[in-house]
């Protein structure tokens, strides 16, 4: 029997959509809703708060967790819901997706290196 | 082979719109999409903050646009309402054994939602915190 990485590969995408449901909703209240619309105050997440928060070793770690999991995750699941919609090329539409995904995961690890 | 099978015409572009189970399904798969663009928008946060304290500002000042706040309360609604299917349907893959039967459904449903609780809450007191 051929050798084969789907296991790996699973189980990262399961990963991906365990993180993206427990952390996501309450992340994008928080960052796109709550503190924009300032119902933790004015100053919530100022950048002399938030930054050594987030630039400690342990919240950048779970932070690029959280972030390429579900990237990768929702990268797969693009690429199906767009054949879903009707879109054909299966295989250029995966190697945009998992590309992007790729870049994702370099932007996200070179932000927070580069605090 | 001789024989024609046949095969039932599907809209190939508007399928989904024909059943609301169909629709539901489409709405969750949706939520990849906009999770894609919210992580992208997070990602240009990590890099306004690493950029200093005038820069995060302006990022901050783009997010309480109007159109920043409608796309996240949409992404808001639409993964909440992917990850409540999610948590609804987990004793269907999760068939744990305990003594002669196994754990009820509704206890593994109500450990997820537990759990997702306690990680929501985590996430609002450290931005309430901060």
């Amino acid at each position: 029997m051929a050798k084969s990485n789907k296991p790996i590969v699973w189980g990262l995408f399961a990963a991906g959509g365990t993180v993206s449901a427990f952390v996501l909703p309450a992340l994008i209240f928080v960052t796109g809703l709550a503190v924009p619309l300032g119902i933790f105050g004015d100053d919530a997440l100022s950048h002399e708060r938030i930054y050594p928060f987030v630039s400690h070793w342990f919240v950048s770690l779970v932070l690029f967790g959280v972030i390429v999991l579900s990237i990768w995750h929702a990268a797969h699941r693009i690429r199906i819901t767009l054949h879903d919609f009707g879109m054909r090329g299966d295989g250029m539409i995966g190697t945009v997706a998992y590309f992007a995904a790729g870049m994702f995961t370099l932007g996200t690890f070179f932000a927070l290196s580069g605090m | 082979m001789s024989r024609k099978p046949y095969v039932r015409p599907v809209a190939r572009t508007t399928w989904w719109l024909s059943k609301g189970r169909y629709v539901r399904y489409m709405a969750r798969e949706v939520s990849s999409l906009l999770i894609a663009i919210y992580l992208m928008v997070l990602i240009i946060g990590l890099m306004r903050l690493s950029q200093g304290p005038a820069a995060w500002q302006e990022y901050m000042e783009s997010l309480a646009s109007p159109v920043a706040v409608l796309f996240h309360l949409i992404a808001f609604g639409f993964t909440t309402y992917h990850a409540t299917c999610w948590f609804n349907v987990t004793p269907k893959a999760m068939r744990i054994p305990s003594g002669d039967d196994f754990v009820p459904g509704r206890l593994i449903i109500l450990a997820h939602y537990a759990i997702w609780g306690v990680v929501s809450l985590i996430i609002l007191v450290i931005a309430g915190v901060l």
